[in-house]
């Protein structure tokens, strides 16, 4: 199994910790992991933005870095969301349809393909799930509170595999952070208002560190976390799934 | 950009905006606890998807047989191309019958034609029934909802507003009092009107009835008293049979308030004894939008308004922050068709969270529409050129790793150097309440070089 790795251009940017935890995971679960050097960017910033014709080199690009393998895995349900659903506007030739087959979610791989049921992490601490919209709505990582039928949650899964981890319930368990890419610019007002209210969610609720499977949430709610001083940690979800504390 | 504008406005009182996002949640909420009651929820919702597809592939047939039958039982039927000639119709048919005082239900047709104002200037009065639509009809402003019309407004706007205009108490504002001052005042108004015009929620083609869905019976009670009633309809209301009917009607009220039906579900089939019925079909941009195959799934909405509840944006952003007719999620997907330019920022007043398409009864891909309207408009180049230069200039960095490494680098090192009034100043909208991420020692490639040796190129 020739698994890739593909870090977000933003997290091999700013959150190194994060892909860094992602490769050791995956290895720690006896994974062979290649990090192809000429990854950079899965083109979505650029779509959401409305231009899609100028992501269409770098979707190329994706494609010819990633062709070769038989799972490319993302610490991010987003831009994994992104090469899935809206690579269909390039040719659909073998290689780009086995890449929106194969591009999964760190967390769709752990359950889905590994077929993990234990870790060995511990994490000590009440944790407030932050769930990304694009994988829980896009991937349907979990059932959105819209939606009715059996509840399940891929992420809530694997954290109830860490030892000692509190998971605190919150009274909007699924609603946007406001980040939303270029939204967090043109929308400043709505974005912070909307991270803002998710924060005191969680801070009503005794959360002492908030994770995710996308560090783009987290990196918008950090902001806002900082500026205002909470007692509030993000942490990505590899994180703590990687943790042995 | 409009929105962006009008929304941060909105936000400046933050209290007020809590309540308007928690009254709106708490509809959501309501809406949740209705459609989880339903085992049957998801196909159900399919299944109106369903129905209204072939609807919309079938119009042309559904609308003739529509008209035959609503023809057959007795009523007038007309259409009109846009607004203009819905307005005229109206008016003619008013004239016909020397109408001078209209009792109107709600309608967000009407709204859409701004039928009020031009009937209005031919010195007709239009008095809207509807306890919200009437609230804000007196205060000369639009819907912020289209289901809950005066959702903007507290108790208190309410009190004040009907002291100043129906001479209620000064500072009351319990709403069983208030409700009734409206009902004293509509009840003349009621019983004076000459004409009475309904939206319509559902026409069905087999039988040429319609269906209007009320909560408060204002709809009824202005058809019963008048002589001559008008329902005027855009032309994607049609369903084809009348068993199709509770499949929408089950999937309507719980969506849009978490009852599981309107207090009223009225139906009109003719007219009553010595009145008139007229049916009035607007078309207003719907078969030009028919023809867009991204954006031809937005006509199946049947103004359910919980994609408005859902967003986490209009709940703090306000039904008036999008300048359309028929705000929030289905607003931002139909407006662009009705005036691209115009409406070139509702697109991305979304963050694409994607809760609107899920919590929409008739599966409409609202946040798809949102992404596939925002490639459009940069198209057709409504983008800023700041912003489209930006985003090409991106596309070139984010297309090899050479530019992109460098360019990376260049940001962090900025990030690291430059002293925080020259990162934080007006110009950084990322900014103004948020911190910028601070910047690792090591990037993560930079990481894997050292510890692992040089990767796999």
């Amino acid at each position: 199994m020739k698994i890739a790795l593909f870090i977000p251009c933003y997290v091999d940017q700013f959150y190194p910790q994060t892909g860094i935890a992602t490769l050791e995971l995956l290895e720690k679960l006896g994974c062979r992991v290649e990090y192809p050097m000429a990854q950079t960017c899965c083109g979505q910033p650029l779509a959401n933005a409305g231009c899609e014709e100028d992501a269409l080199p770098v979707y190329q690009h994706f494609t010819e870095v990633f062709g070769g393998y038989d799972y490319i895995v993302a610490p991010s349900g987003s831009c994994t969301y992104h090469v899935r659903h809206h690579y269909g506007v390039i040719e659909q030739t073998e290689t780009v349809r086995r890449i929106r087959e194969r591009t999964l979610d760190l967390t769709e791989f752990l359950l889905d393909v590994l077929k993990i049921n234990q870790l060995g992490a511990s994490f000590p601490h009440r944790v407030g799930l932050h769930q990304g919209c694009h994988g829980l709505r896009g991937l349907r990582l979990g059932k959105g509170s819209e939606r009715t039928g059996e509840d399940f949650s891929k992420i809530k899964t694997l954290l109830q595999m860490v030892e000692g981890l509190e998971l605190m319930d919150l009274d909007r368990p699924d609603e946007c952070c406001g980040f939303g890419g270029t939204f967090a610019i043109n929308e400043a007002a709505v974005s912070v208002k909307m991270g803002k209210d998710r924060i005191s969610d969680h801070l009503r609720h005794s959360v002492e560190v908030v994770t995710g499977g996308d560090m783009s949430c987290l990196m918008h709610l950090e902001g806002i976390i900082r500026r205002q001083g909470h007692p509030l940690k993000v942490m990505h979800l590899a994180e703590i799934l990687n943790s042995t504390l | 950009m409009n929105h962006a504008k009008k929304a941060a406005s909105f936000i400046a009182n933050e209290a007020r905006t809590d309540w308007h996002d928690q009254a709106l949640w708490f509809v959501r909420e309501k809406r949740d606890r209705a459609a989880h009651a339903i085992p049957e929820w998801e196909a159900l919702r399919e299944l109106a998807s369903q129905i209204k597809a072939h609807t919309l592939s079938n119009l042309d047939i559904y609308l003739e047989q529509f008209e035959k039958q609503a023809l057959k039982n007795g009523a007038h039927v007309h259409w009109a191309i846009d607004a203009e000639e819905h307005n005229h119709i109206v008016h003619r048919i008013l004239q016909k019958h020397q109408v001078r005082h209209v009792v109107k239900s709600k309608s967000m047709l009407t709204e859409e034609c701004h039928l009020n104002p031009f009937l209005e200037q031919q010195g007709i009065e239009v008095i809207d029934t509807d306890l919200g639509e009437r609230i804000i009809q007196l205060r000369e402003e639009p819907p912020s909802h289209i289901v809950l019309p005066a959702i903007h407004l507290k108790k208190e706007d309410v009190g004040a507003l009907f002291h100043e205009k129906l001479n209620s108490e000064k500072g009351a504002t319990d709403p069983k009092y208030l409700t009734e001052a409206a009902r004293q005042h509509l009840r003349s108004k009621f019983l004076n009107a000459q004409a009475a015009i309904t939206g319509v929620n559902f026409a069905v083609a087999e039988t040429g009835s319609l269906v209007v869905c009320t909560n408060e019976g204002n709809a009824d009670m202005g058809v019963h008293l008048a002589p001559v009633q008008i329902h005027c309809m855009g032309l994607e209301k049609i369903i084809p049979r009348q068993a199709d009917l509770g499949v929408f009607t089950r999937l309507l009220a719980r969506s849009a308030t978490g009852q599981p039906i309107t207090v009223y579900t009225s139906h009109h089939q003719q007219a009553k004894v010595g009145g008139e019925m007229y049916i009035v079909i607007v078309d207003n941009g719907r078969s030009e939008h028919l023809g867009r195959a991204d954006f031809r799934n937005a006509l199946k909405c049947i103004r359910c308004g919980a994609c408005m509840n859902t967003c986490p944006v209009y709940r703090r952003s306000g039904g008036h922050s999008y300048g359309s007719t028929i705000p929030g999620p289905i607003g931002s997907i139909l407006a662009p068709g009705l005036d691209l330019e115009q409406n070139s920022d509702l697109p991305f007043a979304s963050t694409l969270c994607g809760s609107c398409s899920d919590v929409c009864p008739v599966k409409i891909d609202i946040h798809e529409q949102l992404y596939r309207w925002r490639q459009v408009i940069a198209q057709e180049g409504h983008l800023t050129r700041v912003k489209k230069w930006s985003m090409a200039t991106a596309g070139k960095v984010l297309a090899s790793p050479g530019p992109y490494d460098f360019t990376g680098k260049m940001a962090r090192t900025a990030l690291n150097l430059l002293p925080r009034f020259a990162l934080y100043n007006g110009l950084n909208e990322w900014g103004k309440e948020r911190e910028l991420p601070q910047v690792p020692k090591e990037r993560f490639r930079e990481w894997y070089k050292r510890v692992r040796g040089v990767g796999n190129e």
